[in-house]
C-alpha cells in the first residue's frame, strides 16, 4: 500500500517520535497489555500492518475471505439477531412459556434443559438430586418434549436446543414428536449446539470418551444431510473455552481446531464437505478487551474460509462462510457493584457488533448472584437496542478495517492460532490433545496467570481491587423447591409403567448392538425414543460400548 | 520442618464449573502445599473417603450449582463418622448470608464468595492448619 | 487409646495418620516402623512406570478393581512430582481411580515425591510397611512418570509392569532409559492407536537380543485401559510371575537384596541425621564456605576437616 521509500523514512521518522515520546514519564503501570496479557504498543501506523496483499488478506464483504464480514451488505439488509437465552421449570411451564412468546411474534424458540439431562441422566437418578428443572427443563423421554411443544407447529418455527453429549437423543424426540404432528422431518429447523469436543475442553459436560462421540456427531450430521436438511448441526462453541479461563487467541484457536475436527471426521466418515459445512455455525465469547475481541472475529472468518477453500476443498461459497452467534463474557461480570456490569455488558456487546456477528446475546447485570431480575433482563435487550438504533455503528461494513491497530490485532491473533494449530498438530490432533489434557491445561494456566494479575495489582477490575466500595453483597437465599422433581419422577414412573416395556427393551439392545457395530447410531435411537425409551436408558446402552470419561489429572 | 500442608480440592454436583477451584489448585501448590484433586462429579461419599485415605488437613469444595445446603451438610456429617471431625472443610460458592450463618454452625471452617482471592484462602488455610494441633499419642 | 492402638483395631484413619507420620519423619517413626514391621506378613507389590500419559493410572484402576473382586485386599500407592521450587505437589493420579471400589475397602494414597528423583518419594517403601501391617496383602505402587530413570521401583517392588504405548518410539529407546532391565511384564497400552503392533514387535526383538537370560522370560502384552481390553489377561501375567519367584525362590532373593538396602538407607539415614545436627548447625557450614571463598582453605579439606570433627564428637 505504501512504497518503501516512504516506509523508511516513516521508520526513521518514529525512531525520533519514540525517543521523545519516552522522556515524557507514563503511568505507573508496568505492563500494557490486552486482557490476554498480550503486550500492546504505544503507537501502530503503516509500518504495522502489510497491506500488499489487500485483497487476498482483508478484501470485500461478502467476498472471500469474509475478514470484512460474510454478507455482502451486512447490517444493512439483516440485523443480528437478539437472542435472549432462557427456560426453565417443569415442561408444562415451558410449554405455556412457548405459547407465550409465539403469541409475541417470536418464531424462535430455544430449550435450555437442566443439568441431568445435559449430562444424560434421568430425574429419578441419584446424581439427579437436587438438581431437577433447575437451570433449565428437565426431559426424560419423548412424552416430555411431546408436552413442550404441545400445541406448537414445529413446521412453522425454528428451534434450538442448548445441549452437547446427549444431543442425538433429544434431536431424535424433536423429529419423533413432529412426525406424530404430521411434521415430516424435512420440515424442521433448527439448532444444535452438539459441540462434544468443547465439553471436554471447557464446560465438562461429557458422557463418553471422544471417539465414540464423534462417532455419534458424524452419524447425526449424515442423517441430517439426508433427512433433515435445515438443521444446523452444531454450533462449535468457544465461549465456554473463554469462560474457562482462555485468552482470545486460545478460544480462536481452540474453538476453530474443534470445528476442524468436525470437518475433517466427516469427510473421513464418507460425507460431502459442500453438505454439511453449511450446516456449521459457530459461537464466540465477547470478553472485555474491545480490539482484540474485534480482531478476533475477523480473524475467524478469514481463517476458517481460507482453510474450508484450501484445505479442505469445499467449493461452495456457503462452505467457506463463519457464521457466528456472540454472547457477552459471563466471566467478566463482578458481584461487587453489580450495576457496573451493564457498562460491561454494553462495551461488549459494540465489539461483538463491530466483529460483524449475527446474532447476539447480551447478559444481565445481576446474573452473578442469582436467575436475573426482569428488569436487568430488559435492559440486556436494550444495550443491543440502544447499539442498534443510537449509536450508528451499522452504517457503515466493517468500520474499524484499515485501522493500523485493528489490523495488526487482527494478523496477530490469526497468527498465534496458526501457532496453536501447529502444536496441536504436533502433539498429535485434537483427540490426543484433550486426552493428554493439553487444551485444559492451558486454559487452567491462564486463568491462574489472569488471577494473579488481579490479585498483584498489575490488572484492574472496578469495584474488585480499584474504586472498592463498602458494600453488602446481597446474595439472595435459594429456595429449594422439589415439587419440579416430584412430579418429574412421577411422571417418568408413569411412563415406564405404561408403555411397552418388551418392546423397549428389545430396541434399546438394538442401539447397543448398533453402537457395536458401525451402522447409523442417530437411526437406531430414534427407534429408541419413539417407543419411550428414556434418555438415561439409552445412555446407558451405549455406556458399554462406548466406555465413559474421566477427565486427564492437571498439570 | 514442618510437615506438608495437605488438601483435598474436589467438585461436587453437577455442574462444570471448575475454573475457580483450579485456580485455587494452582495457587495451594505454589504455596507448598500437597493438592490432591479429585475432579468432577464426586459425591460426598467419595470426597470423604478420599480425605480419609489421604490423611488431608483441609476439604475444600465449590458447589455453584446451588445445593451447597445439602452437599455440605452431608460431608461434614460423614467426615465425623469416619473419624475425620479434625479435618477443616471450607469451600466456596454463592451463599447466602443465612445460608452461611447455618453452615458455619453446622461446622464448615470457612466460607467463601465471589470475589476472594487466593492469597487470602492460601493464608487462611496456613494459620488454620497451625491452630489445629493434635495431641495424640502415636504408640 | 493412641494412634497405633486404634491402628491395630484396624480403624482406616488410624492407618492414613500413622502413614503421614511416616512420611513426614515425625519424632518417632522409626520405633513405630519397627513395630509395624513385626506385624507384616509379606504383602505383594506390583509396581508400574512408564512416560507420562501412559495410562499407568487407568490400569491402576482396573487391576485393583480386579484384585479386590478376587478377593485380596489391596492398596494403592500414587506419586507425583513435587515442584522442587516450593515444593508443593499436585497428586492427580485419584482422578482416574474412581472405579476403584471403595466399597471393598481398596486403600489408595497419593504421595508427592518431595525431592527423590528415582520415581518414587523417600518414604514409599516404609509406607509399604504400615500398609502391610495393616493386613492388606497387595500393593499397587505407580510411579511419578515423568519419564526419566524411575529406578527405586526395583527396591520397592516383587513385580514391576513397564507400561509404553504406541507414540513410545522404537524399543531401543526404552532399552536406553534402562527400562528393559527393571521389567518383568511390558504392557503397551492404547493398543488402538496405530503403530502399536510395532511397539509390540520391535519390544519382543528387542527382549530376545538380550544376552543375559534369566529363567523368566519378559511377557509383551497390548492392553487398552480405555476400553477394558486385555487388562484381565495383564493381570494374569503379573500373578503368573507372582508365583514364579515364589516358586524359583526367587521372592526372597529379591527380597534379600532389597533388605540390604534397607538397612543400608537406615544407617545412612541416621548418620546423615547426626551429621546435620551436630556439624551441620550453628553456621560451621557459613563459616567454611567463608575460609574457602577468602582462600584460605579449599572444600576437600574443609569437608575431611568437619567430618574428623564429628568423628571424635560421636
Ligand atoms: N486411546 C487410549 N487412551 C487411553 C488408554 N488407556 C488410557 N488412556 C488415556 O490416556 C490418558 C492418560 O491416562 P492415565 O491413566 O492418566 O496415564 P498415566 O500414565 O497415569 O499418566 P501420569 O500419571 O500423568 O503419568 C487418559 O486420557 C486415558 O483415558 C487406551 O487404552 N487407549
Ligand atoms: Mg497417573
Amino acid at each position: 500500500m505504501f512504497d518503501k521509500a516512504f516506509l523508511e523514512k516513516l521508520a526513521e521518522y518514529k525512531k525520533k517520535w519514540e525517543d521523545e515520546a519516552k522522556e515524557i514519564p507514563q503511568n505507573s503501570r508496568s505492563r500494557f497489555m490486552t486482557i490476554s496479557s498480550d503486550d500492546v504498543e504505544i503507537l501502530y501506523g503503516p509500518e504495522s500492518v502489510d497491506m500488499s496483499n489487500y485483497m487476498d488478506k482483508i478484501g470485500f464483504p461478502g467476498e472471500f475471505p469474509y475478514t470484512r464480514g460474510v454478507h455482502k451488505t451486512m447490517y444493512r439488509s439483516k440485523m443480528w439477531t437478539m437472542r435472549q437465552f432462557s427456560g426453565m421449570g417443569s415442561p408444562k411451564q415451558t410449554n405455556e412459556r412457548y405459547h407465550y412468546l409465539l403469541k409475541q411474534g417470536t418464531n424462535g424458540l430455544s430449550v435450555a434443559f437442566d443439568l441431568p439431562t445435559l449430562m444424560g441422566y434421568d430425574s429419578d437418578s441419584d446424581r439427579s438430586l437436587g438438581e431437577v428443572g433447575k437451570c433449565g427443563v428437565a426431559v426424560d423421554t419423548l412424552a416430555d418434549m411431546e408436552t413442550i411443544f404441545d400445541g406448537i407447529d414445529t413446521s412453522k418455527i425454528s428451534t434450538s436446543m442448548t445441549i452437547n453429549a446427549p444431543a442425538s437423543i433429544l434431536l431424535a424426540m424433536y423429529i419423533a414428536l413432529s412426525e406424530k404432528k404430521g411434521v415430516p422431518s424435512n420440515k424442521l429447523t433448527g439448532t444444535l449446539q452438539n459441540d462434544i469436543l468443547k465439553e471436554y475442553i471447557a464446560q465438562k459436560e461429557w458422557i463418553y470418551p471422544p471417539e465414540p462421540s464423534i462417532r455419534l456427531i458424524t452419524d447425526m450430521m449424515q442423517f441430517c444431510s439426508d433427512h433433515v436438511p435445515g438443521w444446523n448441526t452444531i454450533s462449535i462453541s468457544g465461549y465456554h473455552i473463554r469462560e474457562a479461563g482462555a485468552t482470545a487467541a486460545q478460544e480462536l484457536a481452540f474453538t476453530l481446531a474443534d470445528g476442524f475436527q468436525y470437518v475433517e471426521s466427516a469427510i473421513a466418515a464418507g460425507q460431502d464437505v459442500d453438505v454439511f459445512a453449511k450446516r456449521l455455525s459457530f459461537f464466540f465469547n465477547a470478553h472485555q478487551d474491545f480490539f482484540e475481541e474485534i480482531a478476533k472475529y475477523r480473524a475467524a472468518r478469514r481463517i476458517w474460509a481460507k482453510r474450508m477453500r484450501y484445505k479442505y476443498n469445499a467449493k461452495k461459497e456457503r462452505s467457506w462462510l463463519l457464521r457466528f452467534h456472540t454472547q457477552t463474557a459471563g466471566c467478566s461480570l463482578t458481584a461487587q457493584q453489580p450495576e457496573n456490569n451493564l457498562m460491561r455488558t454494553a462495551f461488549q456487546a459494540l465489539s461483538g457488533v463491530l466483529g460483524g456477528t449475527q446474532s447476539l446475546h447480551t447478559n444481565s447485570m445481576d446474573e452473578t448472584l442469582a436467575l436475573p431480575s426482569e428488569k436487568a433482563v430488559l435492559l440486556a435487550l436494550r444495550t443491543q437496542q440502544i447499539i442498534m438504533q443510537e449509536t450508528g455503528v451499522t452504517n457503515t461494513i466493517d468500520p474499524l478495517a484499515g485501522s493500523y491497530f485493528v489490523e495488526h490485532m487482527t494478523d496477530k491473533i490469526e497468527a498465534a492460532a496458526e501457532a496453536y494449530f501447529d502444536e496441536i498438530e504436533r502433539r498429535g490432533g485434537v483427540l490426543q490433545c484433550i486426552e493428554e489434557g493439553y487444551f485444559q491445561r492451558e486454559l487452567a494456566k491462564s486463568a491462574y496467570r489472569y488471577q494473579k494479575e488481579i490479585e498483584n495489582g498489575e490488572r484492574i477490575i472496578v469495584g474488585v481491587n480499584e474504586y472498592v466500595m463498602e458494600e453488602d453483597i446481597d446474595i439472595p437465599v435459594l429456595r429449594i423447591d422439589e415439587t419440579v422433581a416430584d412430579n418429574q419422577v412421577a411422571s417418568l414412573n408413569k411412563i415406564k409403567e405404561t408403555r411397552d416395556n418388551d418392546k423397549t427393551k428389545r430396541t434399546l439392545e438394538e442401539l447397543t448392538e448398533c453402537a457395536k457395530g458401525n451402522g447409523n447410531t442417530m437411526k437406531a435411537i430414534l427407534d429408541c425414543v419413539r417407543v419411550y425409551a428414556t434418555e438415561g436408558e439409552i445412555v446407558d446402552a451405549m455406556r458399554p460400548v462406548f466406555g465413559e470419561y474421566t477427565e486427564p489429572p492437571m498439570f | 520442618m514442618a510437615d506438608k500442608i495437605r488438601v483435598l480440592l474436589a467438585k461436587p454436583g453437577l455442574d462444570g464449573h471448575d475454573r475457580g477451584i483450579k485456580v485455587i489448585a494452582a495457587a495451594f501448590r505454589d504455596a507448598g502445599f500437597e493438592v490432591i484433586y479429585t475432579g468432577l462429579r464426586q459425591t460426598p461419599e467419595q470426597i470423604v473417603t478420599a480425605a480419609i485415605q489421604e490423611d488431608v488437613d483441609a476439604v475444600g469444595v465449590s458447589i455453584l450449582s446451588g445445593a451447597h445446603m445439602i452437599l455440605f451438610p452431608a460431608i461434614l456429617e460423614l467426615l465425623k463418622k469416619e473419624g475425620g471431625e479434625d479435618i477443616l472443610l471450607f469451600g466456596g460458592g454463592i451463599i447466602s448470608k443465612e445460608d452461611m450463618v447455618d453452615l458455619k454452625k453446622a461446622g464448615v471452617a470457612k466460607l467463601y464468595t465471589p470475589g476472594a482471592t487466593t492469597t487470602e484462602i492460601v493464608d487462611w488455610l496456613k494459620s488454620a492448619v497451625k491452630d489445629k494441633k493434635s495431641d495424640e499419642k502415636i504408640l | 487409646m493412641s494412634l497405633y492402638d486404634k491402628f491395630l483395631d484396624g480403624s482406616v484413619i488410624a492407618l492414613s495418620r500413622i502413614i503421614s507420620h511416616i512420611e513426614n519423619l515425625r519424632p518417632g517413626y522409626q520405633e513405630l516402623l519397627s513395630r509395624l514391621y513385626r506385624r507384616t506378613n509379606g504383602i505383594y507389590r506390583i509396581g508400574l512406570t512408564g512416560p507420562p500419559g501412559a495410562g499407568k493410572s487407568s490400569l491402576v484402576n482396573l487391576l485393583a478393581g480386579q484384585l479386590a473382586d478376587d478377593g485380596r485386599r489391596v492398596a494403592v500407592i500414587c506419586v507425583d512430582p513435587s515442584s522442587p521450587f516450593t515444593g508443593g505437589a499436585f497428586l492427580g493420579d485419584r482422578i482416574r481411580m474412581q472405579d476403584i471400589p471403595v466399597d471393598k475397602g481398596v486403600f489408595i494414597r497419593s504421595m508427592g515425591s518431595r525431592g527423590s528423583t528415582g520415581g518414587l518419594a523417600a518414604a514409599t517403601s516404609n509406607v509399604t510397611v504400615a500398609l502391610d501391617a495393616f493386613g492388606f496383602d497387595t500393593l499397587i505402587i505407580e510411579t511419578v512418570g515423568v519419564g526419566q530413570m524411575e529406578l527405586d521401583i526395583i527396591d520397592a517392588c516383587d513385580t514391576v509392569v513397564v507400561t509404553l504405548v504406541p507414540e513410545s518410539g522404537d524399543a531401543i529407546q526404552a532399552l536406553k532409559a534402562g527400562l528393559m532391565e527393571i521389567a518383568d511384564v511390558f504392557a503397551v497400552n492404547k493398543s488402538d492407536r496405530a503403530g502399536a503392533e510395532q511397539m509390540l514387535y520391535d519390544l519382543k526383538s528387542a527382549l530376545e537380543m538380550r544376552t543375559e537370560k534369566s529363567k523368566w522370560e519378559v511377557p509383551v502384552i497390548a492392553t487398552q485401559a480405555l476400553h477394558k481390553k486385555n487388562t484381565e489377561e495383564l493381570l494374569r501375567l503379573i500373578l503368573e510371575h507372582k508365583s514364579f519367584l515364589e516358586t524359583s525362590g526367587q521372592l526372597s532373593h529379591i527380597r534379600g537384596l532389597q533388605l540390604q538396602k534397607k538397612v543400608e538407607t537406615v544407617i545412612t539415614r541416621l548418620v546423615f541425621r547426626d551429621i546435620s545436627s551436630n556439624i551441620l548447625s550453628d553456621g560451621v557450614l557459613e563459616k567454611a564456605v567463608d575460609k574457602i571463598m577468602k582462600g584460605e582453605e579449599d572444600p576437600y579439606s574443609a569437608g575431611m576437616r568437619l567430618y574428623k570433627r564429628f568423628k571424635l564428637g560421636s
